[in-house]
């Protein structure tokens, strides 16, 4: 067993932290101030190539593999939890379904620009009736010559309205129950569909979630993406990769606000010392230290058997249950070592415990992580 | 065109701690950088390659872990790397360090060498300037911009209190400033590949340089006694009105009898 990191992935994460301390630090505040898309990080995203980091060179990707992806995701995560989000959506749950799903056409079409950063990705499978229970899309679509008709609507969407390709899926047939939901890559100008309401949230404020209406969307045939009756799987093995990039980004939130209780608990005196020299402190710092590191573990070898082609749901489940619920404890334990300064928004403490909240819930629940792991156990 | 930028790596540190016995820098431990100056100069080529068209051929002299500083310039974008290492080169000074480097360069095709003002962790601004001269090439030090025009090259100097356009010839040599412009990122997929790229190795033997003007025995300035600045003890502010503040100041002073 090897926990070095190979030259390449620690340059890398070198440079994505760099790149998140100079270019995405300064803006994470007011992003979430003004609930702002930060468009201007994500144009420079693009260029650096930070949207395709796992698919080959020559589907328009970086050529590197699911670790440093992940790392990304981390890095960018520890200072803005909002952009985090928006290269794992991107990735995971866009381009990851089409690159393993899609055919050489669609990979050609929609992964090529989507790795290279021309275009921004979504996945739309919520709807305000099927949530934890997928299964109970009402989303329908309808074949109709050359094309699917597709009707209904999607919430919770992230990357709603600033991405230009989505990963949709509808009820091909009803009768079927979940052998009849189906997956389709959907772009943003096809006749018919449309982007709903912007959610207010309480974190991740930044990051676009929105609503996506399907009024007799015309969709292209051979846009249906894989096996018209297999998108329930589709989306469960979509979501398996995506939960190890919320685990990234919950992992990453957990780290950036140790880093900031550090250097505050070094320099707020209270009864003429530093509070750092509290054994309170020094014992919280430690049990937060080690739960980071135990998360960090769970993600990372979730991404390994992610590259390596091996079974790895019930370990991105592992990893996002654990990661989620340490990054809600440390950022809550973070505030609590801040003291009233760190229930402020004067401090980044407070927005990272309203960032972390999310990794408890999307992606799945951190209660249907806990069903994933004990059916893999119980079975 | 065909350029070579000449890099150095230094520790990542405006406060290099000495080693009081011998004088020499304390590297463990300090994380390495690409210098400032020479990353600008870098970038800059990296720039012309973009505009015009370049082969770009990165340089360094040092231990063979400044292999990782060329590394991280091919990750940048440039074509080829080239680290010149070799006991014998060890503990140069300026003089040596530019001779060496003049050796190697003399065996490369370029139009235009490119190296940094100075080195954070040594402050010369010389070895850029002594490249040209061993090489017989027109220098223009302290560039801040960068213009091709067929073969000629302009570059905005700049100086205590103005600056110079100035009209060169190529072959020639810049040095540049870290202020010429924001160097871009690595990408992730440029550093995978930068790590499958040939480093080349050039070591004494490949080198037509002599044995008198390399290493520490090639070096005629020595170093003969380097420490660490006192640290003056830490400052207080004050936030008053003016009238108030200078009352305050002239107290304290009188107070240290200085007034």
């Amino acid at each position: 067993m090897n926990f070095e990191l190979n030259n390449e992935q620690s340059m890398a994460r070198e440079m994505f932290a760099a790149f998140a301390e100079k270019e995405v630090k300064p803006l994470a505040h007011d992003i979430d101030e003004e609930e702002r898309f930060p468009a201007e990080t994500v144009e420079k995203m693009k260029k650096y190539g930070f949207f395709g980091i796992p698919y080959p060179k020559e589907l328009g990707g970086q050529g590197c593999d699911v670790l440093t992806y992940i790392m990304c995701v981390e890095e960018l995560s520890k200072v803005c939890g909002t952009t985090g989000v928006i290269v794992s959506a991107h990735t995971s749950l866009c381009a990851d379904p089409i690159y393993k799903y899609g055919t050489k056409e669609q990979k050609e079409k929609y992964l090529v620009p989507l790795a290279s950063g021309k275009k921004i990705g979504a996945f739309g499978l919520t709807e305000p009736g099927a949530g934890t229970d997928a299964s109970g899309q009402q989303t329908k679509a309808v074949l109709d010559g050359d094309h699917y008709v597709l009707n209904g609507s999607k919430i919770f969407i992230t990357n709603g309205g600033v991405a230009d390709i989505y990963v949709v899926f509808a009820m091909t047939d009803k009768s079927k129950g979940v052998k009849g939901i189906s997956a389709f890559i959907v772009e943003k100008e096809f006749p018919g569909f449309s982007i709903g309401k912007k959610e207010k949230k309480m974190g991740i404020r930044g990051s676009a979630t929105t609503e996506l209406v399907f009024e007799n969307c015309i969709v292209p045939k051979e846009n249906l993406l894989g096996q018209e009756g297999k998108g329930f799987s589709v989306a469960m093995t979509t979501l398996d990769g995506g939960r190890i990039g919320i685990a990234a980004q919950a992992l990453g939130i957990a780290e950036g606000a140790l880093d900031e209780t550090i250097k505050y608990v070094k320099e707020r005196k209270q009864f003429g010392r530093s509070i750092a020299a509290f054994q309170n402190t020094q014992f919280r710092i430690a049990d937060m230290k080690t739960k980071i590191d135990a998360a960090q573990l769970l993600v990372y070898r979730a991404a390994m058997l992610k590259q390596a082609g091996a079974k790895f749901s019930t370990e991105a489940a592992m990893a996002k249950l654990f990661a989620a619920e340490t990054a809600m404890a440390v950022t809550t334990e973070c505030v609590q070592l801040f003291g009233g300064y760190g229930y402020t928004r004067e401090y980044p403490v407070e927005r990272m415990m309203r960032d972390a909240k999310i990794t408890e819930i999307y992606e799945g629940t951190s209660e249907v992580q806990r069903m994933v792991i004990s059916n893999a156990l119980l079975k | 065109m065909n350029i070579v930028v000449s890099i150095k790596q230094v520790p990542d540190t405006n406060e290099v701690k000495l080693d009081q016995a011998t004088g020499t820098l304390i590297r463990e431990g300090v994380p390495s950088i690409i210098n400032p100056d020479d990353k600008a100069g870098l970038e800059a080529a990296l720039r012309l390659k973009d505009q015009v068209g370049a082969h770009v051929t990165v340089l360094t002299m040092g231990p063979p872990q400044a292999a990782i500083a060329l590394r991280e310039a091919l990750a940048m974008g440039a074509d080829e790397a080239i680290l010149v290492t070799d006991r014998a080169f060890g503990g140069a000074d300026t003089w040596a360090t530019s001779s060496t480097l003049a050796s190697a360069i003399a065996k490369l095709d370029y139009d235009l060498i490119i190296t940094g003002r100075q080195a954070i962790d040594g402050d010369t601004a010389q070895v850029g300037p002594q490249i040209a001269e061993h090489l017989g090439l027109p220098n223009v030090s302290y560039a801040e911009e960068l213009w091709v025009e067929g073969d000629t090259l302009k570059v905005k100097r700049q100086y205590e209190d103005r600056y110079h356009i100035i009209r060169v010839k190529t072959p020639c040599l810049i040095t540049a400033l870290a202020e010429m412009n924001e160097p871009r990122y690595m990408t992730p997929g440029g550093i995978f590949d930068a790590f499958q790229k040939e480093i080349t190795e050039w070591h004494r033997a490949d080198l037509d340089v002599d044995d008198s003007n390399i290493g520490l025995k090639g070096s005629p300035t020595r170093v003969k006694k380097s420490f660490t600045k006192a640290v003056k003890g830490q400052g207080t502010v004050v936030t008053m009105e003016p009238e108030e503040s200078a009352n305050w100041l002239t107290d304290r002073l009188r107070e240290k009898f200085i007034l």
